[in-house]
């Protein structure tokens, strides 16, 4: 086995060189190339893991955002809704009053024309009977000749009308 | 691979030797070709984690690849030491990846060029050892600088009851003290029998085929070579494994060494 048979002639040899080549692996590749790597690992780990927690962020935003601009939609449809109803209120409000007082006006002047109307008709009635009497007067006169007062005629006049 | 007799000796791909003589200070530090093999597993480690070195933002296949391992060790230490691991990060992940690549420098099939054999670092005890000796020292370094003295407890489990703390804290120190060894032997031995038997397995086939009677290929040399393709998947596999369990078992001792238990 020269591992061993040929241990004493070589071993300063091979320490020496193993020293060098591992010192220079150890000192160039260990501490000179590798910490650049992992640098390089750990700022993507940390860029990707930033970006995640922006973009997670965004995501919450965009979620508050959504619920606000939903609760704003539901106020705003409220509103509006309470101010269709009141205005929809006031509107009946106001023609009902608008109508009772057409109504009163209406039964007023109905009132006014029907009492008219009576005392139009009682004139009418009292101006028929003065010319029913006047004309019986004339009549009686006329065919009999006879002069008949108009106090008499007139209340022959209503004794007939009293009749008939 | 082939002896001067022309035998097959499996043990040949494990010989140093040397490529051009260099003394210092009395010591043969000769430039060999296990200092080869190592300066071959730099380049590759280094032209790996050049290729993952664009740091974009959408890595790309490569650099995905890279950071791939690197996320690897990062989580290994992190699950087993917690957050104060990614400081071992550099040395684990140094750890792994000289492990794995020499793993697999060794497996490269570079013997298809003629004269070219290649070399597995980590086959050699010499090399391990000093991997196994710098996790070692580095659990050592920081129990004593962390916890000073206190460092000791490690070797009191808690709930440990009174009538046997003769022995546990004996055991504990035995199982501490043999944790360089267990981790230096296990990689220096799945290597080596691993490319012991692979180079076997080829030893058969080719024997096989050079022998003189006509049915010795089929009987000897085809099935040795079906074989030998399911033991190159493994081996691939247990190149990863060595690597990962050095890896990891460095990540729990320095959990040991942070933590204490």
């Amino acid at each position: 086995m020269p591992q061993i048979a040929q241990i004493l002639e070589t071993y300063a040899s091979q320490f020496f060189w193993l020293l060098i080549v591992f010192g220079l692996i150890y000192f160039t590749i260990g501490k000179g190339m590798l910490p650049k790597i992992e640098a390089n690992m750990d700022a993507r780990d940390r860029k990707i893991a930033d970006d995640l927690a922006a973009a997670e962020a965004a995501r919450h935003e965009a979620d508050n955002l959504g619920d606000s601009g939903e609760a704003e939609l539901a106020k705003a449809r409220a509103e509006h809704q309470a101010k269709a109803n009141e205005a929809k209120a006031k509107a009946a409000k106001d023609a009902e009053a608008r109508l009772a007082k057409a109504d009163a006006e209406v039964s007023a002047k109905l009132a006014a024309a029907e009492s008219e109307l009576a005392k139009a008709r009682a004139a009418a009635m009292a101006s028929i009977e003065s010319v029913a009497a006047e004309a019986a007067a004339d009549i009686v006169a006329k065919v009999s000749g006879a002069k008949v007062s108009t106090a008499q005629a007139a209340s022959a006049v209503k004794a007939v009308m009293a009749n008939g | 691979m082939a002896g001067e007799s022309g035998k097959i000796d499996p043990m040949h791909q494990f010989q140093i030797e040397p490529l051009a003589p260099l003394n210092i200070g009395g010591y043969d530090v000769s430039f060999t070709n296990s200092s080869l093999f190592m300066l071959i597993v730099l380049a590759a480690l280094w032209l790996f984690m050049w290729g993952g070195m664009k740091r974009d933002l959408v890595p790309g296949r490569w650099q995905m690849a890279v950071e791939g391992v690197t996320g690897f060790v990062n989580n290994m230490l992190t699950s087993s030491v917690g957050p104060e691991g990614k400081k071992y990060v550099p040395l684990v992940f140094s750890l792994f990846m000289f492990i794995l690549m020499a793993n697999f420098m060794g497996m490269m099939p570079f013997g298809i060029v003629p004269g070219v054999h290649p070399f597995t670092v980590t086959s050699h005890l010499t090399v391990t050892a000093v991997l196994a000796v710098l996790s070692f020292g580095t659990v050592l370094v920081v129990g004593f600088w962390r916890h000073g003295l206190h460092f000791f407890s490690l070797f009191v489990p808690h709930g440990t009851p009174w009538w046997l703390l003769w022995l546990i804290p004996l055991i504990e120190l035995f199982s501490f003290l043999i944790r360089p060894f267990s981790l230096a032997l296990r990689l220096f031995v799945a290597m080596t029998a691993g490319h012991v038997l692979m180079k076997v397995l080829a030893g058969f086939v080719i024997n096989g085929l050079n022998a003189q009677a006509a049915w010795v290929p089929f009987v000897v040399s085809i099935p040795s070579f079906i074989l030998m393709i399911g033991i190159t998947l493994l081996e691939l596999l247990v190149c990863a494994i060595q690597a990962y369990v050095f890896a990891l078992l460095t990540s729990l001792y320095i959990n040991d060494a942070v933590n204490l238990h």
